[in-house]
């Protein structure tokens, strides 16, 4: 009570206003901090599964002879950098070079109907190659994309007798002069990632996608298969479309229409 | 008497020199190489110490968040070392990091510790970047280019404002 008599009553009140005055101020500059740091923290937690990458691709939009998503996807990951080792024949180069994405031309032995379409890893939800895997260097992102850790890959090339499709090459040869984004040596296994390194950048297209659309095809559609409003879950919902070795049960990340 | 002045006084001269050697190799000027960009920098992305020490321990620590899990904004990134690293040729070109007398094998030799991380990944830094404003135009005008050699930046403050920036484009 002698406390209070002894400092005037319009000081204290003074004082409380002052404080409040500055908590509210740190209060308003906090959030902004908090909001920050959250944002860093969503950054460094990674990929996480509420998304899940996929790819229509419309085989008769697909053009007989036309190669620009190969073009495409060989510059893209660096394909195209490497050099065709000393002495090595044409057919062994075209055996063992890599190849993450090619053209398959189909024939109906009845009708004799031409089918072109694209093949490349289909990133299956239960992909055999991860099954098979002794190191678990070949593995699923929780993104969909399935994918090999070269630095625990082994050169088993298990993944590549398992997989129906395909999709995986073998690196035979020392290689020099790789690009940034797709580092690449001998004794490892390798395929298509969605191109991954955009998809990290907040990129929402494939170099494979960008050459059709490029080229005027626009054959190939790549999306989140997750999102109902994506364009892909549109298609997908809008026409027939199929998994190659539907019967595999694997569920694949890659569909087809017209096939 | 006097011979024995003189043994202290060659005693003294290779202790000193002793000392300056040891001061030289710990004061660390030597080992990066002229022509990188890190040889125009006060210190790593950590002090030299630090660095010289654990320096795998960063890399290997951080290359499975990245290849697994998708993040790409880690601190410690091989493509920054190479991009601050590598010497120039002054033709735009830069030099391996593990070619003879380059940064990496120039200790690695030393001390007889296989480098294997360039079987597979890049030595060089993709294209010629000086400054951190040419880095600062590249993300502004390409989404992608978050990825270049480089991109994490070498002290703090940069890193932090190339984050911003690279969180800005990719929305």
């Amino acid at each position: 009570m002698k406390h209070c008599k002894e400092q005037p009553e319009d000081l204290k009140r003074r004082e409380f206003i002052g404080k409040t005055v500055l908590a509210a101020g740190a209060a308003t500059v906090a959030p902004g901090v908090l909001l920050a740091v959250a944002n860093a923290g969503s950054d460094s937690e990674g990929v996480n599964d509420g998304v899940r990458w996929g790819m229509l691709v419309d085989s008769n939009k697909c053009v007989d002879g036309c190669t620009k998503c190969v073009e495409a996807c060989e510059s893209e990951n660096g394909i195209d950098r490497m050099q065709r080792p000393p002495g090595q024949d044409d057919a062994m180069w075209d055996a063992q070079r890599p190849q993450w994405i090619r053209k398959v031309k189909l024939r109906d032995k009845q009708t004799g109907e031409i089918t072109n379409l694209p093949m490349m890893c289909q990133h299956c939800e239960f992909p055999p190659c991860v099954d098979v895997c002794p190191t678990g260097a070949s593995f699923k992102r929780a993104d969909g994309i399935v994918m090999v850790d070269r630095h625990t890959c082994i050169g088993c090339r298990y993944c590549m007798m398992a997989c129906p499709y395909k999709a995986r090459s073998f690196i035979h040869q020392n290689v020099d002069n790789q690009s940034i984004r797709t580092p690449r040596g001998k004794g490892c296994v390798e395929s298509c990632n969605l191109c991954v390194h955009r998809i990290d950048a907040g990129g929402s297209t494939t170099a494979c996608q960008d050459a059709c659309s490029k080229d005027g095809h626009q054959a190939i559609l790549f999306g989140d298969l997750k999102d109902p409003d994506s364009d892909l879950s549109k298609a997908l919902r809008a026409q027939s479309s199929r998994q190659i070795r539907a019967d595999l049960e694997l569920n694949t990340g890659v569909r087809y229409t017209s096939v | 008497m006097h011979s024995s002045t003189g043994i202290v006084r060659v005693a003294g001269v290779l202790l000193a020199g002793a000392l300056t050697l040891i001061g030289g190799l710990a004061s660390g000027d030597s080992a990066v190489t002229p022509g990188s960009r890190a040889a125009g920098m006060d210190a790593c992305v950590a002090p030299t110490d630090v660095m010289r020490r654990n320096h795998m321990e960063f890399l290997k620590h951080d290359r499975d968040r990245t290849v697994r899990k998708g993040v790409r904004d880690i601190e410690y990134s091989l493509a920054a070392c190479i991009g601050c690293h590598a010497a120039e040729k002054g033709n735009g070109d830069y030099h391996p990091v593990n070619d003879e007398g380059q940064f990496c094998s120039g200790c690695h030799e030393y001390v007889a510790v296989s480098l294997t991380c360039f079987q597979c990944h890049s030595k060089k830094p993709e294209q010629k970047m000086s400054t951190l404003g040419a880095l600062q135009g590249e993300l502004d005008g390409d989404r992608f280019s978050g990825l270049q050699p480089g991109a994490a930046a070498i002290i703090d403050e940069q890193l932090q404002r190339l984050h911003a920036i690279s969180r800005e484009v990719s929305r």
